[in-house]
């Protein structure tokens, strides 16, 4: 197995959650391609501590994946408060801190 | 080149899986339908875990399916049901401006793929195949509570904050 193999099926994630980011209307979609973007990124991590022969990618990936799920859990009430207010999710409908 | 340096059945297995989160990951991104969504980022988060399997990170894995499969998509479900009244297909969950998202990604990926290529080329992951072992959970835990200990602590303050963020944003009153 290759190195760049595993960094390559990274970056074919990250740039598909990227292109879900810029080009989604709603809140929870937007959400879904930051959760692709972020396993990406554990990808790497993994990969790298494979190639290192460390454990510290493990440690690291363990850390993402709980700062990703409290970021989930903050956004979707975040988004759950919006739709409360604005019985809408429609990034597009949120203009009030336009300046 | 010797045939254990190969990994024939690693690489076949490392394929499939790629190509099926690959297919998953662009159907997140196109599919007109929330819940439809998050089931294919199940099969995307699924295929990663078993990634992290070949890469020999176990307890990763075992996490990965706990905290994502488990946890964050009946999250993903919840949050789906109580903002949208009707679950069928909708036409508007697009950008106006959505078709500037593929030249920017495609551009992003030409560049990283360019540095990938230029940096890794066909660098081995490993020299000896036959030495790659799983991960012990007992050096990860001496790695948590080692070196990473402070880390550790401002995860678990991070994690109350949010616990408690949520429920003051959520409360109905």
């Amino acid at each position: 197995m290759l190195t760049a193999q595993f960094l390559l099926l990274g970056a074919v994630l990250f740039c598909i959650g990227v292109y879900g980011v810029l080009a989604r209307k709603n809140a929870v979609m937007v959400l879904m391609s930051i959760e692709l973007i972020l396993n990406s990124v554990n990808l790497n991590l993994l990969a790298f501590s494979v190639r290192n022969g460390s454990v510290d990618g493990n440690t690291f990936a363990l850390y993402v994946i709980a700062v990703a799920a409290a970021e989930v859990g903050v956004g979707l009430a975040m988004v759950l408060l919006i739709y409360r207010n604005r019985r809408t999710i429609a990034l597009d409908d949120l203009s009030e801190m336009k300046g | 080149m010797l045939a254990t340096d190969l990994l024939v059945a690693q690489n076949i297995g490392f394929g499939i899986i790629s190509l099926m989160m690959i297919f998953g990951a662009l159907r997140v991104v196109t599919v007109s339908n929330v819940v439809h969504a998050a089931l294919w980022l199940v099969v995307v988060l699924s295929g990663a875990a078993a990634q992290y399997l070949l890469l020999s990170a176990e307890f990763v894995a075992v996490t990965q399916v706990l905290v994502y499969v488990g946890a964050v998509m009946v999250l993903f479900l919840f949050g789906t049901m109580l903002t949208r009244a009707r679950i069928g297909a909708e036409g508007d969950l697009n950008n106006k401006n959505w078709a500037l998202g593929i030249p920017v990604a495609l551009l992003m990926f030409g560049v990283m793929a360019w540095v990938i290529i230029d940096g890794f080329g066909d660098e081995k992951l490993i020299d000896d195949p036959g030495s790659m072992s799983q991960v012990p959970i007992q050096a990860i835990s001496d790695d948590i509570f080692g070196p990473y200990l402070l880390p550790f602590w401002a995860l678990s303050f991070l994690l109350l904050a949010a616990v408690i963020g949520a429920i003051v944003l959520a409360r109905k009153d």
